[in-house]
């Protein structure tokens, strides 16, 4: 189709757009900022929107070849785009729910760098935000495991440069740059995986071009399986790394320091889906090796459950939704590990949808918070204009709009963000008809068909997502305001509230692009011209109905707790009691971070030091430069200049002065200058030799 | 005609060679120095003749020529040496001539 030579479009207009906001974006000020990142992102958009519309005359996978990268004598790289039904649905989802986040972001950071007092940062954000398109855009469109490993960091950096864009701020003001740092080292961990992976497949098939690689594996898989196997689960890291999933996904919550726009786009809709992405994409390798096969579920399958439980210990309001996002990532991951590829990308598609807009709206809650929280101050007399937001900079606060004691009862004050929050939770919750339902429906339904012990962990973790999204929305929109910021919270202007109800609206009807019936699975009819036939299995009554029992449960369970009797200032948390040590777990994420320290970064350091200080510094520089070499070295130069140069080698040639010197005098005296001695020399000299030829 | 022996005039030459050493070595005065050189020449060219009549060759009479030639030429340098020293020093005493010496 010659519409698909567009596709190399939706990585350059997302560029040319964040160019141009490098350029003249300080000039000509936020509106204008905001408004051509946003159109970039739109551009992107329509161009995804324009192949889909041609692949759906001509479903073929096509490929755009754009420029040559590295030509070499037996290996070649070129970035070339894949246009094929899979990567334009990434496409769509990441362009779709990016320019309703930036459109969103105009508002939000609006009144996000003012209260943080630098307004100069409001470009830089959308040049890192359009930065991020391109990034993803070039991962996803990728022909090639090379440049999906360049889309790949790409978007690690975005995220590294988004979790820290206020690099100052947070706890003893490295708060946040540290949040960025450990995120970037825990996903170098992950990349190192991914690479070494890579690595296997150039040293094995000798190209990294999607097709060569998938044409060679089986011969590599019937040869030597234990290369494959180590080349998928090499992989895995990366993706664990990527997505968030045990061991790697504990960079995510601490990313949450990053503005809210940026937990939505990139830590919740889009980046992190990457690795899920990377599996189906990988899917004709994972198939070969069924172990590694096994590995994604299980790791999958228990990340969704592990991170549901601390989700449930959580008061702020975006780290529960942090680790939500995981526990649906681990959904997705233990999907594609049972091959449920379209129910793991169907799913990838709603939750892109619903948890981004549970971000956004988190977002909106923060800054109702903020600005309740400023109108209170204003009251008290602390602030002495109202309209002048620079006057937020206050002295020492200890408030935090993000902590869900603070809030209550925003239902009445914020309806708007209220009502698409109650979609989103319940689309997340798995409520019927929502999105959610479909989506996750689906994976529990292949779960119970092929792993059931996986099945029963999901349907917890399901369980768990229920709860606490119940939770959350009971302590958030319910009960009293406990602080007096909820009581003065505002809405949020309509530039937030109109993507948040888009959002919305593709929360609650996102899941009819799949309808588990015969002749409904469009979506799945869409993938099958990239992944090949692909099965359905029918849908099973007892599954829905069993996840629906257990959803709306968790749901009837959470108003019991937090919402029967609604929670006072300063109450503890009503789990606290009941479930003693364990809600201190979760409380505390389990300890895991604290493990890793313990486990990891204590022995890393313990080793570092011991090698800084006493291998490098005691042993190499103290003992073996100062001591073996230095004094080695003095002392050697001390044997040749005494014993060897004054000792020997002076003394010989002195004594050789003096013996030349003597023989010198001696032999001068001969010469006396009167002609007749040397005459009688030259007689007795020819005396001699006339004796010796006689004599002889 | 009775000739006189060989030997004879061979030990003539060694006779006058050795006043000529003597000479040399005994007297200090420049001008028997040079004298007595003279006379070791003449020996010498009196031992070439006397070997060329022995040997009824040539050669060594030319040689003799040569002989002349150069101490012709020599006594020439020697004695304007001589001259410009007896200038400097007003004598030609050889034993003062040790300005040269270690």
């Amino acid at each position: 189709m010659p519409i698909f030579s567009l596709v190399p479009w939706v990585v350059l207009i997302p560029l040319i757009g964040l160019i141009l906001n490098l350029l003249l974006g300080r000039r000509l000020g936020e509106a204008f900022s905001g408004t051509l990142a946003t159109l970039a992102a739109g551009g992107s958009f329509v161009v995804a929107v324009l192949l889909a519309v041609g692949l759906s005359r001509d479903p073929h996978p096509t490929v755009v070849p754009f420029l040559n990268w590295i030509t070499l004598d037996d290996f070649s790289a070129r970035w070339a785009f894949r246009v094929d039904t899979l990567s334009v649905t990434m496409m769509l989802v990441v362009s779709g729910v990016g320019t309703l986040i930036h459109f969103y972001a105009i508002g939000y950071m609006h009144a996000d760098v003012r209260h943080q007092g630098d307004p100069g940062r409001f470009t830089r954000f959308f040049v890192y935000l359009n930065l991020f398109i391109a990034a993803m855009m070039i991962l996803v469109s990728a022909d090639n495991f090379l440049m999906l490993f360049v889309g790949w960091e790409g978007v690690g950096l975005c995220s590294y440069l988004l979790i820290g864009f206020w690099f100052e701020k947070g706890k003893d003001g490295i708060a946040n740059a540290r949040a960025a740092k450990k995120a970037f080292i825990v996903n170098r961990i992950g990349d190192f995986g991914l690479l070494i992976a890579l690595f296997l497949m150039v040293a094995n098939f000798g190209s990294l071009d999607f097709s060569v690689v998938f044409e060679k594996a089986p011969a590599l898989a019937a040869a030597a399986p234990g290369v494959l196997l180590a080349m998928t689960l090499f992989m895995l890291l990366g993706v664990t790394g990527k997505s968030a999933q045990i061991p790697l996904y504990v960079w995510l919550p601490d990313a949450m320091a990053g503005p809210t726009p940026v937990s939505a786009l990139i830590h919740a809709a889009t980046m992190v889906t990457a690795g899920v992405y990377l599996i189906i994409r990988s899917t004709p390798l994972f198939i070969l090796a069924p172990a590694a096969q096994a590995t994604v579920t299980w790791v999958g399958a228990l990340t969704a459950l592990f991170a549901a439980t601390i989700a449930v210990g959580q008061y702020d309001i975006k780290k529960v939704l942090a680790y939500s996002t995981i526990s649906q990532l681990g959904f997705m991951v233990a999907a594609v590990g049972m091959g449920a590829y379209v129910a793991g990308m169907f799913h990838l598609v709603t939750h892109a949808f619903f948890k981004a807009l549970l971000f956004l709206s988190a977002g909106s809650v923060i800054l109702g918070l903020e600005r309740g929280h400023h109108h209170a101050a204003h009251h008290h007399g602390h602030g002495s204009h109202a309209d002048d937001h620079h006057a937020v900079v206050e002295p020492v606060e200890t408030f935090d709009p993000g902590d869900m004691r603070n809030m209550g009862g925003l239902r009445k004050t914020m309806p708007v963000t209220f009502w698409v929050y109650m979609i989103g939770t319940l689309a997340l919750a798995g409520i019927f008809p929502f999105a959610g339902f479909w989506s996750k429906d689906e994976i529990l339904l292949d779960a119970s068909l092929h792993y059931p012990h996986v099945y029963w962990i999901l349907s917890a973790a399901a369980f768990l997502t229920a709860f606490y999204m119940g939770r959350q929305v009971w302590m958030v929109f319910f009960g009293k305001a406990r602080h007096e910021a909820a009581e003065h919270a505002e809405e949020s202007p309509l530039v937030m509230t109109i993507p948040l109800i888009l959002l919305a609206v593709l929360s609650a009807l996102g899941g009819f692009i799949n309808l588990p019936f015969k002749g409904f699975h469009q979506f799945g009819y869409w993938l099958e011209h990239t992944l090949g036939v692909i099965e359905f299995p029918p849908f099973d009554l007892v599954v829905a109905g069993l996840s629906t029992v257990l959803a709306l449960g968790a749901i009837a369970l959470s108003w019991f707790l937090y919402q029967r009797k609604p929670l006072e200032n300063g109450d503890p948390d009503p789990l606290a009691k009941p479930l003693g040590l364990a809600f201190v777990g979760m409380e505390n994420k389990w300890f895991v971070d604290e493990a890793y320290q313990f486990l990891f970064a204590q022995p890393y350091k313990a080793l570092s030091t011991f090698l800084s200080q006493t291998v490098d510094w005691d042993i190499w520089h103290e003992w073996f430069h100062d001591s073996v070499l230095k004094k080695g070295f003095i002392g050697l130069a001390r044997i040749l200049a005494d014993p060897v140069d004054l000792g020997f080698i002076d003394r010989v040639s002195y004594w050789l002065i003096d013996a030349i010197r003597a023989s010198a005098e001696s032999l001068r005296k001969l010469q006396n200058g009167f002609v007749r001695s040397y005459a009688l020399s030259v007689v007795l000299g020819v005396a001699a030799i006339l004796g010796y030829l006689l004599l002889k | 005609m009775n000739t006189i022996p060989a030997e004879y005039y061979l030990i003539l030459s060694a006779i006058l060679f050795s006043l000529g050493i003597l000479g040399v070595l005994l007297r200090r005065n420049a001008l028997v120095v040079f004298m007595s050189l003279e006379l070791m020449f003449n020996a010498g060219n009196l031992a070439f003749i006397t070997f060329a009549r022995m040997y009824q060759t040539i050669s060594a009479q030319v040689v003799v020529f040569f002989v002349m030639t150069v101490a012709a030429a020599e006594v020439a340098i020697g004695l304007a040496l001589m001259v410009e020293i007896f200038r400097t020093k007003r004598s030609i005493d050889i034993d003062q001539m040790n300005s040269l010496k270690g």
